[in-house]
């Protein structure tokens, strides 16, 4: 399998990534590259196998906890923005969106 | 009024905090010696970030609590946080320019908690971009030097708290390892660190990478040290991370000198191959047989999936970065492009200004593994010999009690020596990443020298929740052994 420049731009839209003609290429390169070490994954078989997400699984259950659904943070408005790009009246600040 | 025979830098966690306690060293000495030795060390590259007056307020309070009584268990000890933790009082970038001069709201759970015990601040240390990569040289500020040659790279991402400890420039650091990023720069810089089971320490304002991989562990120069600091830093965050295991606190050094007679050390013929390379093993064979001397017995196992373990890790480790960093979109924190012609075009610009070569990389393949029509085929795959793989421990947990073997192929490269060839990283963390995708506590033990007289790591690999086993068996190998208490020239 082999990646072409149109997938890489696909991509690269998809992840929202802006690439110079020649980032684009040496990406394409580089991401070709490492898929060939993937495909030894590729070829083996897991029938049957249930995907593993949190690795101590293999040894007993685990239950992703939920927390009751009560706010239990003060309100941080100024700190949460401090680092904000741009904020006017509390409030975060995004290029026009809707004409 | 520090009258020690030793130089306050090459006291230990535990000797220090005895010190301390005994009034021979005051907290605001202590910060003071290694902010000192921060500043004359700068060129290492080991800082990001140093603020002296919060270290400074942080040890005169400490010095107030030992005066008073209510000191906490590593009470003034100086300790430097990899960058990748987020912190109240300190910027925290991630060794990205996607965060450079952010300040977090809050302090992460293994910051805070490492606080309660006691420890002084001395900074934030350098760390590879996102920590992505195994050299350091991933970080968008500096490069950071491995002090045993300044040539060559201190490994990574946890790179600049290895350099930090190894240079004594604090006497321990905190790390993160997502697939090997604490125990290969440990190994590469002659330090001892460690890894916990996944779910031990909160993930809690660790900047996020592979949520499912990432965790926090401290580096330090002793196992008995790396033991004080893990008890510490451990312990269920059930409100804020939803993986966190629900297990109490430990004291992860109630074993340490318990007897190694009798253990059963399982060495996988898979890190024996013919990618390590000739002078790691003589030094990693010459600590197993420190071991045999020990009592400990030596058992042939086989982790037969190894080399499948790069793959898997680089498909569901981007994976996971791609989604946790789409977070970074110039909006609510971090960087924004000056130009754009409208929303999209900022989130594009801005990403590609803020996101380094091996970040964007990731992210590519990540969002691809995802995408429709490929994640079967790549992702749930990768989960599926994920599983596999750690099914292949758990066969061969039946025949030893902990498993042994090189942390990485080599010793420590040249800086730039792997040059503009990412898969020449992902290669050489072939030894780290099957414990990581099965979330076994591991460590990095200093087993010698190799060639260039550079340090050489062992890596021990526990069965879930046996830290203190690992940790017990390394303290072991350090009483009878002196690697760990060598330092590089000139520091």
């Amino acid at each position: 399998m082999s990646l072409t420049p149109d997938d890489i731009a696909r991509i690269a839209n998809l992840a929202r990534l802006e690439l110079h003609p020649d980032e684009s290429e040496r990406m394409l390169t580089q991401i070709n590259g490492f898929f060939g070490i993937v495909e030894a994954m590729r070829a083996v078989d897991t029938t049957g196998v249930e995907p593993l997400a949190h690795p101590v699984a293999v040894i007993q259950d685990v239950a992703l906890r939920l927390r009751a659904d009560v706010a239990s943070e003060p309100n941080q408005r100024e700190a949460n923005q401090r680092s904000a790009p741009a904020v006017e009246r509390g409030l975060f600040l995004v290029p026009k969106v809707i004409e | 009024m520090h009258s020690a025979s030793k130089p306050l830098h090459d006291l230990g966690v535990a000797e220090l905090a005895a010190s301390l306690r005994a009034g021979q060293v005051s907290a605001v000495e202590a910060a003071q010696h290694f902010l000192g030795r921060a500043r004359s060390h700068e060129s290492l590259g080991a800082f990001l970030a140093i603020d002296e007056e919060v270290t400074m307020n942080q040890a005169r309070a400490a010095d107030a609590r030992l005066a008073a009584g209510t000191a906490g268990p590593l009470e003034g000890v100086p300790l430097a946080h990899k960058d990748i933790f987020v912190t109240k009082d300190l910027p925290s970038t991630a060794g990205s320019r996607m965060l450079e001069g952010y300040r977090s709201p809050f302090d992460a759970t293994v910051v805070r908690k490492l606080a309660d015990a006691g420890v002084v601040t001395l900074g934030k240390l350098n760390c590879d971009e996102f920590a992505m990569g195994s050299s350091n040289e991933n970080s968008a500020y500096q490069p950071a030097c491995n002090p045993w040659d300044l040539a060559r790279v201190p490994g990574g991402s946890s790179g600049g708290s290895a350099v930090a400890v190894a240079a004594r420039l604090a006497p321990a650091a905190t790390g993160t390892d997502t697939g090997g990023s604490i125990r290969q720069p440990a190994s590469f810089c002659g330090i001892t660190g460690i890894k916990p089971t996944y779910g031990r320490a909160s993930r809690y304002g660790m900047i996020a990478f592979a949520s499912s991989l990432d965790q926090a562990g401290p580096m330090a120069r002793s196992a008995e040290d790396c033991a004080l600091l893990l008890s510490n830093l451990c312990g269920p965050d059930p409100d804020r991370d939803s993986t966190s295991l629900d297990l109490p606190t430990e004291d992860f050094a109630r074993s340490l000198n318990d007897s190694i007679d009798g253990l059963r050390i399982g060495i996988p013929k898979e890190f024996f191959g013919e990618g390590l390379s000739a002078d790691v093993r003589t030094a990693v064979e010459g600590v197993l047989g420190e071991f045999e001397k020990m009592g400990a017995r030596l058992v042939p196992i086989s982790l037969p999936r190894t080399e499948l373990s790069i793959p898997v890790y680089y498909i569901i480790a981007p994976a996971e970065a791609s989604s946790n960093l789409s977070r970074f979109d110039g909006v609510k924190f971090g960087h924004r492009a000056k130009a754009f012609a409208d929303l999209v075009d900022m989130y594009k610009k801005t990403r590609a200004e803020g996101f380094g070569d091996e970040v964007k990389r990731r992210i590519m393949i990540g969002t691809y593994v995802l995408s429709h029509g490929y994640y079967d085929a790549y992702y749930l795959q990768a989960q599926r010999i994920r599983r596999m793989i750690a099914d292949d421990f758990q066969q061969a947990f039946k025949s030893c009690d902990l498993i042994a073997g090189p942390v990485a192929p080599t010793v420590a490269w040249k800086l730039g020596g792997h040059g503009n060839d990412p898969l020449a990283d992902y290669l050489a963390d072939i030894f780290t990443l099957p414990a990581s995708l099965a979330g076994l506590p591991g460590m990095s033990v200093p087993a010698g020298f190799g060639d260039g007289a550079m340090p050489v790591g062992l890596q021990l690999i526990g069965n879930y929740f046996t830290e203190s086993r690992l940790l017990n068996a390394a303290h072991r190998l350090q009483q009878a052994t002196d690697f760990h208490s060598r330092k590089p020239e000139g520091v």
